[in-house]
C-alpha cells in the first residue's frame, strides 16, 4: 500500500496561470492525477476546463507553473519534445473529430501509418482490435457522416488508443448526446479504464455522467480547483460554489 | 477607458473617428502579411523536415495541376484570341497587322498567362483549400492531427503551397501554348495573314526570357495564393459561417496579392 502511495503522478499540475489579454482564465490550478485513475475535471461554461487540458497536451503555454506528464515538465519543451510526449496521449474530442474524407478503417490506421513501420496485415489486426475493445465492428469501410453520434465517439476513442497511449483525454465526452447515448459513452469510458489501464482525464459539466465514471472529482470555478476528492465526498463538500453548482444540476434534472 | 470616454462624448472629433478606423486598417494588413510572412517560413521549415509524403503531394499536384489544365486552357485559347482580334483592329490602321504575332505573344507569356493561371487556380483550387482546412479547423481535426502528433502545418498546408509553387508555372505554359494558338487562329485563319509572316515575326521578338519572367510569376504567385488559401483556411473560426468568411477573404486576398506581385515583379523584370 505505501509503495502505491509513494508512485508519482501520471499528471501534475503545479501553480499554473494563463491569461488571454484580460482574461485570467486559469488562476493558480494545483492538481495530481494518479496513475491508472479516471479524474472528472468538472465545471460550468467558461470556467477554464478546456484551457486546463489544452495545458496538460502541450497545445498551450501557461504564464507560470509547471505541467509535468510521466516525471517530464512539458512546458519548457519546443515542438520537437512535445510531438514525443503527445504519443502518450490519445484524445477524444467533444465532436469526436474524425477526419471527415477518411473510413473509419483509415482514421482508426492514421497514427500507426504515420509512427510505425507495421504491415498493412498487422495494421488490419490492429484496428480490429482497437474497434472491438469499443464494441465496434464491421464499419471499417462506413465514413464518419455514416455512424450515429455514440458511434463516432467510440471510433474516435479507438483512433485515440491505437498507438496504446499511457493517458487519455476526453473533452466534454457526453455533452449534446440523448440519455441513452451518454450512458453508452459512460460505459465507455468505464470499460476503456477497465481493459486499457490507462490514465483518464475527462472534461465535463455533466454531473451524472462524472460521478459515474470518476475515481476522482475535481471541480474548477473561475480559473481555481475549489475542491475535489471522490465522487460521494465531493457530493457533501460545502464549498458554496460547488453547492450551487450541483443543486442547479439537479433542479434542472427533475 | 480614454477611447470609451471618446465614443460616448457628444463633441467627438470625427476627424478622430476617421484616423481610428484607417489605423485599424493599416494595423490588420500589417497584421495579415505578418502571419503569411510567418506561415510561409513555417512551411518552408516543414518542407525540408522528414517525413516527406509524397502521397500527399501528388494528390495535390493532381488537383492543382492537372485539374486545372482544361480550364487553364480554355482560358489561354480565348484570351489569346480576344488580344489579337482587339490588336489586329488597331494595327490595321496603321498596316501593322504582321506584328500581332509578336504582341499576343509577348503578352500572353509575361502577364496574361501567369497571372489567369494563378487566377483559374484561385477560384478553382484554393477556394476548395480553404474550406476543406477551415472545416478541419472549425471541427477540431487540425487539433486531432496536432494531438496525434502530426504536424498540421506540414501534413496539411506544405503539400498544397508546395503543388501552387509547382503547378503554376506548368500551368503557366500550357497558358502560352493555349494563348498563342488562339492568337494564331484569329490572325491565320480568320484574318486571312500567312502563317509565315506570324511564325517569323513572333519568332524574332519573343525571346526566351519572355517566357522564363512568365514561368517565374507563375512560381512565386502559386505559392502566394496557396500561401493565403491555407492562411485563411487555417485561422478560420466560428463554425460553418467563419469557414465561408474566410474562404471569401482568401479569394478576394489571393487574386488582389496577385496583380499586386505582378506589378512589382514588373518592375524588377523591366526596371
Amino acid at each position: 500500500m505505501s509503495a502505491e502511495q509513494k508512485k508519482p503522478p501520471m499528471i501534475s499540475v503545479q501553480d499554473l496561470w494563463k491569461s488571454f489579454g484580460d482574461n485570467h482564465v486559469l488562476t493558480g490550478i494545483d492538481l495530481d492525477i494518479e496513475e491508472g485513475s479516471t479524474c472528472v475535471i468538472l465545471g460550468g461554461s467558461g470556467s477554464g476546463k478546456t484551457v486546463l487540458m489544452k495545458h496538460m497536451i502541450g497545445l498551450l503555454k501557461p504564464d507560470r507553473g509547471t505541467v509535468i506528464v510521466d516525471g517530464e515538465d512539458i512546458v519548457p519543451m519546443d515542438d520537437r519534445d512535445l510531438e514525443r510526449v503527445r504519443r502518450k496521449f490519445g484524445m477524444v474530442f467533444q465532436g469526436a473529430a474524425l477526419f471527415d474524407s477518411m473510413t473509419v478503417y483509415e482514421n482508426v490506421s492514421f497514427a500507426l501509418r504515420e509512427h510505425s513501420n507495421l504491415s498493412e496485415e498487422e495494421i488490419r489486426a490492429k484496428v480490429r482490435e482497437k474497434l472491438a475493445i469499443v464494441g465496434l465492428r464491421d464499419i471499417e469501410e462506413r465514413y464518419p457522416a455514416e455512424l450515429s453520434g455514440g458511434m463516432r465517439k467510440r471510433v474516435g476513442l479507438a483512433r485515440a488508443i491505437v498507438l496504446d497511449p499511457k493517458i487519455v483525454l476526453y473533452d466534454e465526452p457526453t455533452t449534446g448526446l440523448d440519455p441513452i447515448t451518454t450512458d453508452y459513452v459512460d460505459d465507455m469510458i468505464v470499460t476503456a479504464k477497465a481493459e486499457l489501464h490507462v490514465t483518464q482525464v475527462v472534461i465535463s459539466h455533466d454531473i451524472a455522467s462524472s460521478f459515474k465514471v470518476a475515481d476522482k472529482v475535481a471541480f474548477l470555478f473561475k480559473g481555481k480547483i475549489v475542491a475535489e476528492g471522490p465522487s460521494q465526498e465531493l457530493r457533501h463538500n460545502p464549498h458554496p460554489d460547488l453547492q450551487h453548482f450541483l443543486q442547479m444540476w439537479f433542479a434542472k434534472g427533475e | 477607458m480614454t477611447t470609451s470616454d471618446l465614443e460616448s462624448s457628444p463633441k467627438r472629433n470625427p476627424l478622430v473617428g476617421l484616423v481610428e478606423g484607417v489605423g485599424n486598417g493599416v494595423l490588420g494588413v500589417f497584421q495579415t502579411v505578418g502571419g503569411l510572412v510567418s506561415l510561409a517560413a513555417s512551411v518552408v521549415v516543414w518542407a525540408l523536415r522528414p517525413p516527406y509524403r509524397l502521397q500527399n503531394l501528388f494528390a495535390q499536384f493532381d488537383f492543382v495541376g492537372v485539374g486545372s489544365i482544361v480550364l487553364v486552357s480554355l482560358t489561354g485559347i480565348f484570351s489569346g484570341m480576344v488580344f489579337a482580334t482587339q490588336s489586329w483592329s488597331a494595327f490595321e490602321l496603321f498596316g501593322a497587322e504582321s506584328l500581332v504575332g509578336p504582341t499576343v505573344a509577348l503578352t500572353v507569356t509575361r502577364e496574361l498567362a501567369p497571372v489567369f493561371s494563378a487566377l483559374m487556380v484561385t477560384m478553382r483550387a484554393c477556394s476548395a483549400m480553404c474550406t476543406e482546412i477551415g472545416t478541419m479547423r472549425v471541427t477540431e481535426q487540425v487539433d486531432a492531427l496536432e494531438t496525434m502528433a502530426v504536424n498540421p502545418v506540414q501534413y496539411l498546408l506544405v503539400p498544397r503551397v508546395l503543388a501552387g509553387l509547382c503547378m503554376v508555372p506548368l500551368l503557366t505554359m500550357i497558358f502560352d501554348t493555349a494563348g498563342l494558338f488562339g492568337g494564331f487562329f484569329v490572325a491565320v485563319p480568320l484574318k486571312g495573314l500567312s502563317v509565315g509572316t506570324f511564325v517569323l515575326r513572333t519568332q524574332n521578338l519573343l525571346a526566351p526570357a519572355d517566357i522564363w519572367e512568365g514561368l517565374s510569376k507563375g512560381a512565386v504567385f502559386g505559392f502566394t495564393v496557396t500561401l493565403i488559401a491555407c492562411y485563411r483556411g487555417y485561422n478560420a473560426r466560428g463554425g460553418a459561417k467563419g469557414v465561408g468568411q474566410a474562404t471569401t477573404r482568401a479569394m478576394v486576398d489571393a487574386a488582389l496579392a496577385v496583380f499586386i506581385e505582378d506589378y512589382f515583379m514588373g518592375l524588377l523584370f523591366h526596371g
